[in-house]
């Protein structure tokens, strides 16, 4: 695919990162900047350009007239805007995205209709890190927990611990410990290595689980791997910025919040917007502000500023003045690996989160989802499977005759319910786990798990549908 | 350093690289006059050479680093020299030395068309043909070849690639993959050589000598299967077609591709460098058909026009070939052009010599170091065609023109010091490290007199030339191989 980047920022630079990677992608980055371009074309395969991204000249030199793609990521929401308009107007692009930062702008969807401004998906990604860290907050002995088919699916990564009842276990003894609970394991890291997970597989402490289940079998099946955290009642975040504003209004309904903010304007600001939490201002890294607010009975701490390494070394140090979980957002991925061994309980990558959102628009085939798991190195698709048994190749088939490539799981499926089919209600639907005998039909929603990314062509071209079918 | 990986990817490069001595045993068996058995000897040992390279070393495969970049690209081209010289060796002719063979081999592959036998005409066909396709080969680079066919070298291949194509800014693709450049790079080659091949056959060369010199022409190389070069047809339309298709092979490419794909000749005409690298062209035209008429060296004005204009296109776009024995031209004019082939071609192009772009941002420098003297507050910056040009590009190069003309005089001492006279010693240099081909004094019809001490500087000065010096000259430096 002929893809343009505008913007070579830190989002700019990793997607770009991770679409030069796949064979079949031509890149092209435009940015202002000549020393991060330089630096971008030393290291990858793609081709730079330097110059205000949203004028005319630009985008042709970048060949928007070839173009299928245009991904607006500078860091002004207006030249995204402006950029997608240009595209559109002038080069036909088909497929635009923006990155739209401000809530003012998503407030109002109408306005990003192919007559008004021609953004054909929008990227916001504080909405985004906002939401994954809600959802962690919500369910906090899991380490990452992704949304499928509408949040019907979630996939849950979780460490295993000695006092989990399944621990020591084979995977089959799942049903026999708790009986009406499907659930399917679609991998296990052990020491960073990705092991295959067949029935017999036996679940040690320190492993890494990754496994697929209806949203509310999700407790359950945590609490067979680890004794289950309290729920969370008490958070305090460190930074008042998008993303500390956007969680503590989401969360201060269910929760205790507090938000501690260094920039006075910022933090009267946030307290006129917040009506529950607690707005502070002052230093997230003194530790007699935080003695002062009770660090030792938080549930959980967030560190959400910009800093990275402020992020780490508050978090740390919350960790040690006892709060129950520390979680940090890290941009720099070196980073990450770095303190998930030690104080810090969960990194979040926001770069990774963002572009399992843009990747979803970039895969071939009808992807309605993707996920970046273990920053990156392991995906997860949702895919919907069309055609029939001869167009497709896929569809008609059980889960046993399809070929997978290596690495490759199936985990569940999302069917519509026939039955619920009425006219003028929302169609229910089902969420079957994948056994080796199911058989997948046409416009099912199916949810795939690799372990090994490269194979996510194989993967493409598998939904695909054959020429068939038009 | 990665000398596994390195020695991977020779090896790799070597295998490929033998599959190019089938052709001439293809061209020998068919016109059956011999010469065919060196060269299946040749690609036996070159095949059995890469293999042994490789098969040790094959599952070798991480990137190449900027660094092994450079390594590759330089012991490519010195092994590619040496076994190049392989088939030319053993064929035995003329009883040519291991010398003579590898200089011959470089000056093919270096596309500089220096050559150390005389009696051309009679030779075997295959070994003719053998010498055009090196040129051929060495013209757009063959590194860029192999990064074309061989998607496996990834962004490796873009520190291969940097270190092959010439001129001082490398970071402009013409598309946004490495292998899709190259590809289209020699497509463009490609067609070149085949309108190339068309015109001279239709003006009235045989099919060999039209494709033969197609080769050399669009490689800017210099290569011919008559030792009277050019001359030999003595015809004016070939002499002007040579014209046609050395300019446009002289001219960046990437001009070429833009043109190409938006049917337009709007990319000619608003390139800098290719306005100034005609206009240098046309005002040493006019200089030296104004001498020739004036001095009377030719009988008739056309002649003078045609054979002047060949000439200084010739020459100046480094091809080096002849048509008249322009060494024993009146005054200043053999001196002149070998002055212009140190401009030589444009930058991405497959010319040698210093480059348009390089000389014209150093006139525009020395333009802006005289405004400062008069303004001494003034902010004034490098514009090549309304783009302002980085520093650093500035910086580099000066740093290249003085390591270039450090680097020819420190040569033309070695080559006095080694017995020859001053007029050989200057031109041998000039000819060799601009890629250009013909001298003065000794060498200005082949370089077969001259002693093996100066033919091995040669053979240096060609690799220096087409490698843009520091490729080469970063190898002997201590930081290189510092861990």
């Amino acid at each position: 695919m002929n893809i343009i980047i505008l913007g070579a920022g830190q989002v700019g630079s990793t997607v770009a990162t991770e679409l030069a990677r796949e064979e079949s992608n031509e890149i092209t980055v435009i940015d202002i900047n000549q020393t991060i371009l330089s630096d971008l074309q030393d290291r990858l395969d793609l081709r730079t350009i330097c110059g205000n991204a949203s004028y005319p000249n630009m985008l042709e030199a970048a060949g928007a007239d070839d173009a299928d793609m245009l991904i607006a990521l500078t860091n002004s929401d207006e030249i995204n805007m402006v950029a997608c308009q240009i595209a559109s107007t002038i080069f036909h692009t088909p497929t635009k995205i923006a990155r739209i930062r401000s809530v003012e702008y998503l407030r109002h969807p109408g306005l990003f209709a192919p007559e008004s401004i021609p953004v054909d998906f929008m990227i916001s990604p504080e909405s985004l890190v906002t939401e994954y860290l809600h959802h962690l907050i919500e369910h906090p002995s899991a380490l990452q927990v992704l949304d499928f088919a509408d949040g019907m699916v979630q996939l849950v990564a979780v460490k295993a611990y000695d006092n989990g009842p399944l621990v020591g276990h084979a995977l089959k003894a799942m049903k026999q410990h708790v009986p009406g609970v499907e659930m399917r394991v679609a991998a296990i890291f052990r020491e960073g290595q990705s092991i295959s997970p067949s029935a017999d597989c036996v679940i040690e402490a320190d492993d890494e689980v990754f496994f697929l289940a209806a949203r509310k079998h999700i407790p359950t099946v945590i609490a067979e791997m680890r004794k289950l955290d309290k729920p969370v009642k008490r958070v305090m975040l460190a930074g008042g910025g998008n993303i500390g504003g956007q969680l503590a209004a989401l969360l201060e309904k269910d929760y205790q919040v507090k938000v501690i903010e260094a920039n006075p304007a910022r933090a009267r600001q946030l307290s006129g917007m917040l009506d529950s939490t607690i707005v502070l201002l002052g230093d997230a890294a003194d530790p007699d502000l935080l003695l002062e607010e009770n660090i030792e009975s938080m549930d959980v701490f967030c560190a959400l500023t910009n800093d990275d390494e402020a992020n780490i070394l508050s978090s740390m140090l919350a960790k040690r003045m006892g709060a129950k979980k520390v979680m940090s957002l890290i941009n720099r991925s070196a980073y990450v690996d770095l303190v998930e061994s030690g104080l810090i309980d969960i990194a979040i990558s926001p770069h990774q989160v963002t572009i399992g959102a843009l990747l979803a628009h970039i895969r071939r085939g009808d992807v309605v989802a993707v996920h970046a798991l273990r920053r990156g190195s392991a995906e997860a698709i949702e895919a919907i499977a069309h055609g029939d048994k001869n167009s497709s190749r896929v569809v008609g088939r059980s889960i046993d005759q399809i070929k997978l490539p290596a690495g490759t799981t199936i985990g569940a499926i999302v069917r519509d319910k026939k039955e619920g089919k009425k006219e003028g209600k929302k169609p229910e639907k089902k969420v079957i786990i994948a056994h080796h005998d199911t058989v997948i039909e046409s416009e099912d929603h199916v949810i795939l798990f690799l372990t090994d990314k490269k194979k996510i062509t194989d993967v493409e071209k598998l939904f695909q549908v054959g020429l068939t079918y038009f | 350093m990665q000398l596994l990986v390195i020695q991977r990817i020779l090896g790799l490069l070597l295998m490929i690289f033998s599959s190019t001595l089938l052709p001439p045993v293809f061209i020998g068996l068919y016109y059956g006059d011999g010469a065919t058995a060196p060269f299946i000897e040749a690609f036996g040992l070159t095949i059995a050479f890469g293999l042994l390279l490789w098969l040790p070393v094959r599952n070798q495969k991480k990137e190449l680093r900027l660094r092994d970049g450079f390594l590759v690209v330089v012991l490519f081209w010195t092994v590619l020299g040496i076994f190049g010289g392989l088939p030319i060796y053993l064929s035995g002719i003329y009883g040519i030395s291991v010398t003579d063979a590898v200089f011959e081999s470089m000056s093919g592959l270096t596309t500089t068309g220096a050559t150390v036998i005389s009696g051309i005409d009679t030779m075997p066909h295959a070994l003719l043909f053998y010498r055009q396709e090196l040129q051929w080969l060495g013209g757009m680079g063959i590194i860029v070849l192999a990064v074309a066919v061989l998607p496996m070298l990834g962004i490796g291949g873009m520190q291969l690639f940097r270190a092959e194509t010439p001129g001082p800014v490398k970071d402009n693709k013409l598309t946004p993959r490495i292998t899709e450049t190259a590809k289209a790079l020699w497509y463009i080659y490609l067609g070149l050589t085949i309108s190339c091949g068309l015109a001279y056959w239709l003006a009235g060369m045989s099919l060999f000598d039209a494709v033969a010199h197609a080769f050399s022409t669009i490689a800017i190389g210099g290569f011919s299967t008559h030792d009277a070069s050019i001359g030999y047809f003595d015809n004016t339309a070939i002499e002007l077609i040579a014209v046609v298709f050395m300019l446009l092979s002289g001219a960046n490419f990437a001009i070429h591709f833009a043109a190409i794909t938006h049917r337009t000749l709007k990319p000619y005409k608003r390139d800098a460098e290719f306005r100034t690298y005609i206009w240098v062209l046309l005002i040493v035209s006019i200089i030296t058909i104004g001498y020739l008429q004036f001095t009377k060296t030719f009988s008739s004005t056309t002649e003078s026009i045609v054979e002047g204009l060949f000439q200084v296109v010739s020459i100046g776009t480094t091809t080096g070939f002849t048509t008249a024995e322009y060494y024993s031209w009146p005054g200043f004019l053999p001196v002149l052009l070998l002055y212009v082939s140190f401009i030589g071609g444009c930058s991405g192009s497959t010319g040698g010599g210093i480059k348009v772009i390089r000389i014209l941002l150093l006139v525009k420098q020395g333009v802006r170091e005289l405004k400062r003297l008069v303004h001494p507050n003034a902010q004034i910056v490098v514009k090549i065609g309304k783009k302002p040009l980085p520093e650093k590009v500035i910086e580099a190069v000066w740093g290249f023109f003085a390591a270039y003309f450090a680097i020819s005089a420190l040569m033309i001492l070695l080559l006095m010091a080694s017995g020859l006279d001053q007029d050989t010693s200057f031109s041998a240099v000039a000819a060799c490290l601009n890629n250009l081909g013909p001298g003065l004094g000794d060498v200005s019809q082949n370089y077969a007199s001259i002693n093996d001490f100066a033919k091995w500087v040669l053979v240096l000065a060609m690799l220096l030339g087409r490698l843009e010096i520091f490729t080469l000259l970063v190898l002997f430096t201590p930081t290189f191989w510092r861990k």
